[in-house]
């Protein structure tokens, strides 16, 4: 056990004043000290990429990153996609296409997606599969995944 | 932010509606079991060796640290059969005295923190005697192998044994027989969400409530009140959000029964969160099989007889309420497949070694099995010089109602023709002059078949055969109509990503005339849905789709006679739809809504006639049906490197009647992609001394995005006969025709080199192993 620490975490727009240990993933801090449970954790050693968010504009996996790594950086989680009732076009896309089963991978795809296509909205079919190959699903096959992705790919560069 | 299920006109069974379960799973609020804040945490303290006596635990100063010493009059896990000499043999909840396999639960270390938790674990002093581990199937059926348990002599703990009558002679007049060793290697079934558990004890009740990722709320009371000796009131067990389980949160885990205890001894919440690490290791395991299969066939390549014999290695204990006999049995009895012979003999064993407890994972033996089975036809083909078409069309069964040489009956399947509807879609003369030219420029390509039955929607007859202590099989629903004018669907069943909510909305919206966006399906909470035996086994839909059904029926019959009485008709001629009761052919109706408040409200107006409330339960326990599919798979093979990658797969599939297409399709996407990793990539690995070298996932590998081939799907829709929605189960069909395909087709891309891949999964260092075998031999 060791002292803890104060930081700032700004998720979606909001700080959050929390005092951790300098152990503290980034996914924990999200999730336990600010309460935003819908990151989710899969694996704790940055393969599955259930727990991606974006930081400062970048997918990130959050269990890799320690929390005061991420003080005064801009955190986004997949509670702030939607604009109030109105989903993301990715959100909808993976409605839409069924993307998802369990739901349990899915905040993380979402989140790797948003990132990679804001960055990069006019990447290729091929680029955009090694994308999606960062994280696991065990429930769709990808295929519904694929499907969605691409989807709102088109919908986000019409906007 | 609802769901898409506005419409009206058409029924809604049939339609890809959109699922009512996503809009809070997309948006973060989804609520699953460790997004639950707790006063305690537990981390367990496993065993790091495979056999031995424990001869020292001892704590940290002033740490919780709770032992077998401390549970006394806690039961053991000992799930039973009554048949094929099966051996109880028990687990206790926390190491007692003895361990049997690497990551079996020794210690639970309580802290404020998962943290702090972490650290104490990190600091007991653990001393164990180390005695020899036995590890391999066959090797603990070698005399003198180390003894797993000294109930079970020999290691043996469940032995099935079947022969018809006319087997020897029907043997003995084959033409020819064709044998084939296959291995099939250790998984994990690996859902997204590791196991976890939250148990609160609630002062002003003595209640607990488990939240946990269980597949099964009802029988995870049951067996932890058996366990703890506690009433089944006290305790309250909650599936929130699962994030999946494909049969490895079917079995009982231990850890969640020493959460009870915890919760009731401290008074308080305990939580425990599984790391993928101990889910690798010490989760539930499966398909770690050796099977023989011998086909005799006559001189026109038909098939006259099959004899098996199956080595299922179970692990150290065996699973609650299934047992480990589930993977044998199931091999012995659904080992005949779709495929017409009248003489059979099987010797199925399950057996003991110092390894993860073997648990039920989607498809069960079924892809083991039916790989066995589909190289022994590929086999065969070879062997007459035919296609592997062709020994299919001249061997799959084609009249029913058909009783395997087994003795099961299969209703209705349409083998040939979804074979035929797939030879027809993939093209194969247009493969195979491909394959020919590629092979020429040194490119390797194979096209796999796999043609499979798969038993889906079975009740309590099927499983009382296997001679099961609990027999599963029924399921029931209850379905009101509340004051409010809202429909509310209690169900028994426990589903975890299948969108079950949604496919039952669609059912009960036709059936009693509603839109399926005023249904509520409410499930896995065992103070509010009716006792049930959760979701496995691709029985949800059948079962609870039944139950749904009978239950919608009752009252929609109530909703008549109700309409009749306020409209003052004939029941006869009321339609409902829409939300509304109506004359048909007259403009008088009433709201479904304001029938069902005063169905509460104003009985008195019903003059005793009608029983006041609009609630009606059914319950289902069907006989069993079979869903069918032919699967091929096109693969290339790196000869140079041992590398596959699998180009195109399809699909061609029988499940009766299909409720909601976009789920079903869904369904079948994410069992092929467990079965390719099944076929190429997933493997549990011990060492010689029972340690796991795989215990993360770059280690043990999930297919991602890039090794999955575009999936082509056509359906046929044989409407079955017993089931009453004639809708079947294809939950599992993906992972038991997908290994066999993929397998098949590196065989056939690998003719010209003379080998014979019959081991799963067919990693590049086993390819490259059988090709450089096949040089040296040249």
């Amino acid at each position: 056990m060791s002292a803890k620490t104060e930081l700032t975490l700004t998720i979606n727009g909001r700080d959050h004043a929390i005092a951790v240990e300098p152990r503290r993933t980034l996914a924990d801090a999200i999730r336990e000290d600010c309460g935003q449970t819908g990151t989710h954790i899969g694996c704790e050693h940055g393969i599955c990429g259930a727990c991606t968010v974006i930081v400062d504009g970048e997918p990130v996996r959050s269990c890799l990153m320690f929390a005061v790594q991420a003080a005064g950086k801009k955190i986004r989680t997949v509670e702030g996609l939607a604009n109030g009732d109105t989903l993301h076009p990715m959100q909808q896309a993976f409605m839409d296409n069924h993307g998802l089963q369990c739901g349990f991978c899915t905040p993380g795809f979402l989140m790797l997606a948003v990132g990679v296509l804001e960055r990069e909205p006019d990447i290729s079919d091929d680029d955009l599969l090694d994308v999606l190959s960062s994280n696991l699903c065990r429930c769709t096959g990808y295929q519904n995944i694929i499907k969605a992705v691409r989807a709102a790919a088109k919908e986000m560069r019409g906007k | 932010m609802t769901a898409h299920t506005k419409g009206s006109g058409l029924k809604w069974v049939g339609r890809a509606i959109r699922r009512v379960e996503d809009p809070a799973l997309l948006t973060g609020q989804g609520r699953f079991t460790a997004d639950l804040a707790a006063a305690h945490w537990v981390r367990f303290v496993r065993s790091p060796v495979a056999a031995g006596k424990i001869t020292k635990i001892a704590a940290p100063q002033g740490a919780m640290v709770i032992t077998a010493a401390d549970l006394k009059g806690v039961k053991k896990i000992t799930p039973m059969l009554h048949k094929f000499n099966y051996k109880a043999v028990g687990q206790p909840i926390l190491a007692n005295a003895v361990v049997r396999f690497v990551g079996e639960p020794v210690a639970a270390a309580v802290a404020a923190s998962e943290e702090a938790a972490e650290d104490i674990a990190d600091l007991v002093e653990l001393i164990i005697d180390e005695t020899t581990p036995v590890t391999d199937g066959r090797a603990a059926l070698v005399s003198g192998a180390p003894q797993v348990h000294a109930e079970a002599p020999g290691n043996v703990i469940v032995e099935g044994n079947f022969k018809t009558p006319d087997f020897d002679a029907v043997w003995k007049n084959a033409a020819k027989v064709v044998k084939v060793d296959a291995r099939s290697r250790r998984q994990n079934a690996t859902p997204m969400e590791a196991r976890a558990g939250h148990a609160s004890y609630d002062a002003s009740t003595g209640r607990v409530t488990l939240t946990c990722g269980t597949q099964m709320p009802h029988l995870t009371r049951t067996a932890i009140a058996d366990l703890l000796g506690m009433p089944e009131a006290d305790l309250r067990v909650i599936a929130p959000d699962v994030g999946g389980g494909f049969g490895q949160k079917m079995a009982l885990p231990a850890e969640y029964a020493v959460l009870v205890w915890l919760a009731r001894k401290l008074k308080s919440s305990v939580a425990w969160t599984e790391d993928r690490r101990e889910n690798l290791i010490a989760s539930f395991h499966s398909r770690d099989q050796y099977v023989t299969l011998e086909g005799a066939f006559d001189k026109n390549a038909k098939l006259l007889a099959l004899r098996a014999d199956v080595v299922a290695n179970v692990g150290a204990y065996s699973c609650y309420p299934t047992t480990c006999g589930v993977e044998p049995l199931m091999a012995m009895a659904e080992m005949p497949g779709p495929y017409d012979f009248r003489a059979y003999e099987c010797r199925a064993r399950g057996v003991l070694t110092n390894t993860c407890t073997m648990a039920p994972y989607r498809g069960v033996s079924r892809p083991v099995i039916t790989f066995t089975l589909e190289r022994l036809m590929d086999k065969a083909a070879a062997a007459f010089a035919i296609d592997p078409v062709d020994i299919r069309r001249r061997n799959l069964i084609d009249k029913f109602p058909y009783t395997s040489a087994m003795g099961l009956v299969y209703d209705e399947a349409s083998y040939r023709e979804t074979l035929e509807m797939a030879v027809k879609a993939i093209d194969v003369p247009a493969f195979r002059a491909r394959q020919k030219q590629e092979r020429a420029q040194g490119r390797h390509l194979g096209i796999g078949f796999a043609t499979f039955s798969e038993r889906t929607g079975y009740g309590s007859p099927a499983f009382a055969a296997r001679g099961m202590d609990i027999v599963p099989g029924w399921d029931t629903v209850v379905l009101s109509v509340d004051p409010s004018g809202y429909v509310e669907a209690r169900i028994g069943s426990s589903p975890h990503g299948q969108g079950l909510r949604t496919s039952l909305a669609q059912i009960i919206a036709d059936e009693i005339g509603v839109t399926p966006d005023v249904i509520k399906v409410t499930h896995g909470d065992t103070d509010r849905s009716p006792y049930g035996w959760g979701t496995f086994g691709s029985r949800s839909l059948v079962i609870s789709g039944g139950a749904t059904l009978i239950a919608a029926r009752k009252v929609r019959a109530k909703l008549l006679t109700i309409a009749s009485t306020m409209l003052e008709a004939a029941a006869g001629d009321i339609v409902l739809e829409n939300g509304m009761a109506k004359v048909a052919g007259t403009d008088r109706s009433v709201p479904i809504a304001k029938m069902a408040r005063e169905a509460y409200t104003q009985t008195h107006r019903f003059k005793g006639e009608i029983e006041p409330g609009l609630t009606e339960t059914g319950s289902y326990d069907p006989p069993g049906t079979f869903s069918n599919a032919c699967h091929v798979a096109i693969v290339v093979v790196d000869v140079e490197t041992g590398h596959v990658t699998v180009e195109k797969f399809l699909v061609a599939e029988d499940a009766g009647r299909i409720i909601n297409p976009m789920i079903a399709e869904g369904q079948v996407h994410g069992g092929i992609a467990q079965g390719i990793g099944n076929a190429l990539l997933e493997e549990i690995v011990y060492d010689e001394n029972g340690g796991i070298l795989t215990a993360n996932l770059a280690d043990y590998m999930p297919p991602t995005a890039r090794e999955m081939p575009p999936i082509e799907l056509h359906h046929m829709e044989t409407p079955s006969t017993t089931s009453i929605t004639q809708a079947k189960g294809l939950g599992e069909g993906g992972s038991i025709g997908a290994p066999a395909a993929v397998i098949n087709a590196i065989n056939d891309a690998l003719t010209p080199f003379g080998v014979q891949i019959d081991e799963m999964p067919a990693t590049p260092q086993r390819i490259r192993a059988a090709l450089r075998a096949a040089e040296k031999a040249a």
